[in-house]
């Protein structure tokens, strides 16, 4: 029997990483690969309760989560699709047009 | 080795994998090989679904997460690939500052974890004696349609406005 905190600390290190891979890289595409990770690490700890508290209910946050996810998949990879067209970059500190 | 030994060196195993995956994916610097680390740590996880009992949720991160998601985004990465994003620099200007301010809450965020469990207040026993059941799926179909009715209808609403998006968003003129 694996203790809970060890499935909590599992999910942190992966938010960790996930938050750092937003915050340091500048390639859009990787950004948005690290969101999933991040979303992935939620997923964790919603299965690891579930788990402990012998109830579906986590289980099912977790679809809905995953079912944001690809959501949100499609949407950011159509702005950048969207956005190579129309600036031939994928430098997320080249993406200005909104800065003043 | 009783079976509880093998789901629990299971889940250390699938950890250490996922965790891996994840440093590798944001650290390398072609992004097709950032993928493929990203798909080694989704696995992972599903993985680690599969030693916590969530059969179905264990088979929905394989087809979706890794069959549809990772698709798309290889998908894209091939259709906007660029020779010369390879030899740009990777990382941005403050990614020293952004390091550290990520440790710093890394760290925040252990030690609550860390707290919690020293003083018992993280393993209280509660829940249904025996624990999940075993028939996962049918457990998982009952609450979805009963209980969980209604989002899973919002849900897919949201999917709805997903797709409209993404066929509006790459559309050349709108």
């Amino acid at each position: 029997m694996v203790p809970i905190g060890h499935y909590l600390f599992v999910s942190l290190a992966l938010f960790i990483i996930g938050v750092i891979g937003v915050v340091t890289r500048r390639n859009v595409i990787i950004i948005l690969m690290s969101i999933e990770l991040i979303l992935n690490a939620v997923n964790i700890n919603l299965v690891a309760f579930s788990h402990h508290w012998a109830s579906v209910d986590g289980q099912i946050f977790s679809l809905f989560i995953i079912t944001d996810a690809a959501a949100e998949a499609a949407i950011g990879l159509g702005i950048i699709i969207a956005f190579f067209k129309n600036r031939e970059t994928l430098l997320a500190d080249e993406m200005d047009l909104l800065k003043w | 080795m009783t079976p509880a030994q093998i789901s629990q060196i299971a889940f250390y195993f699938f950890a250490a994998l996922a965790i891996l995956g994840a440093i590798l994916m944001v650290t390398v610097r072609n992004v097709v090989h950032s993928a493929i680390f990203l798909v080694t740590s989704l696995l992972a996880t599903a993985g680690i679904f599969l030693t916590l009992g969530a059969q179905f949720l264990f088979a929905v991160q394989v087809i979706l997460y890794v069959g549809g998601i990772m698709v798309l985004f290889i998908f894209v990465i091939m259709l906007v690939n660029l020779d010369v994003a390879l030899h740009q620099v990777q990382f941005n200007r403050q990614k020293w500052v952004a390091l550290l301010l990520t440790i710093a809450m890394g760290g925040q965020l252990g030690l609550a974890i860390w707290f919690a469990r020293t003083q018992g207040t993280l393993d209280i026993p509660t829940g249904r004696a025996g624990g999940l059941s075993p028939q996962n799926v049918e457990q998982f179909g009952l609450a979805l349609f009963e209980k969980y009715a209604l989002p899973f209808e919002i849900a897919s609403v949201l999917l709805l406005v997903a797709m409209i998006g993404a066929v509006v968003m790459t559309k050349r003129r709108i």
